[in-house]
């Protein structure tokens, strides 16, 4: 139970989240409305894709000093799970842009650059799919996701904060200077943005642990 | 006294002009806050993210037993 404190932390915070997320006030602005809410869930979820490219690419580095097939593993669940929260940070964004900016799909510098982050990370798994050698695959997919982690932090924060976005924290400003007068809106952001992250470390884990144990049958079954 | 009166009109018309544009409406779903109908929404959200969790949970039990039926590494 003490090793799995922070899964229970995760659950807290979530819950959390949807009780306090939908019943505290929030600011009252034209346009956005109640929809405001959806900032409790639709950031999050790229603060949680952005820890687990993080942590993807860590460990590919490591994989690069270190070849084994443990770095190897964790490397590419962390950017397994990265790209479910990207995707789902994505659609979520479509969901709400369609209501409050008018279509799905605004051209949105930022939603162009997260849409092109997300193509380059699946570009990575095509090239772990495409190359049969164990080795070589972890090696070139290593490279690359140092790469994909290099492009998609422009993509994300630095370009679309150079041109008009109509996300907050753009134009020259980062943060969310929309909210800034806002404190209320913080005390549910932030346990939402550690809670899913830590939801998503846990779902990584679990991915890890499965591959583990699948590579530890192979390795079984050649000794037999 | 005459700066004063001019610094408290002055304060007034400030006040006055925010509470001006604190009153313009916007719409939120207060109705279905007042009818208490927000709880239900809660209600279903809560559901579903503890079924997730319990599922996960579930998951996370079943790996851990499979990691025990394997041998440990030599």
């Amino acid at each position: 139970m003490v090793k799995h404190w922070w899964k229970i932390a995760s659950i807290l915070l979530l819950a959390y989240t949807v009780v306090a997320g939908f019943l505290m006030s929030v600011p009252r602005l034209n346009i956005l409305n109640e929809s405001i809410r959806a900032l409790y869930f639709h950031v999050p979820m790229w603060f949680g894709m952005i820890v687990m490219f993080l942590v993807s690419t860590i460990y590919a580095i490591k994989y690069l000093r270190h070849p084994t097939t443990k770095n190897d593993i964790l490397s590419v669940e962390f950017a397994n799970t990265g790209l479910y929260f990207g995707l789902l940070g994505i659609t979520t964004g479509m969901i709400w842009a369609n209501y409050t900016w008018g279509s799905p799909w605004h051209g949105d510098p930022k939603q162009n650059g997260a849409a092109i982050a997300l193509l380059v990370y699946l570009a990575y798994f095509v090239l772990r799919g495409s190359v049969d050698n164990h080795e070589q695959r972890s090696r070139l997919s290593a490279v690359y996701n140092i790469f994909a982690f290099a492009a998609m932090v422009p993509l994300i924060f630095i370009l679309p904060r150079m041109t008009s976005s109509m996300h907050p924290g753009s134009g020259g400003n980062p943060g969310f200077n929309m909210y800034d007068l806002d404190s209320r809106m913080r005390m549910v952001f932030y346990p939402a943005v550690a809670g899913w992250i830590l939801l998503g470390v846990w779902i990584a884990t679990l991915r890890i642990r499965i591959r583990n144990v699948k590579e530890r049958i192979l390795e079984l079954e050649d000794y037999a | 006294m005459k700066t004063m009166r001019k610094f408290l009109l002055l304060f007034f018309s400030t006040l006055s002009s925010v509470a001006v544009y604190a009153q313009e409406e916007v719409e939120m779903a207060d109705t279905m806050r007042s009818e208490g109908k927000i709880y239900v929404v809660v209600a279903i959200l809560g559901l579903i993210l503890f079924g997730l969790f319990g599922y996960l949970v579930v998951l996370d039990r079943k790996v851990t037993k499979l990691e025990k039926k394997l041998p440990e590494k030599k």
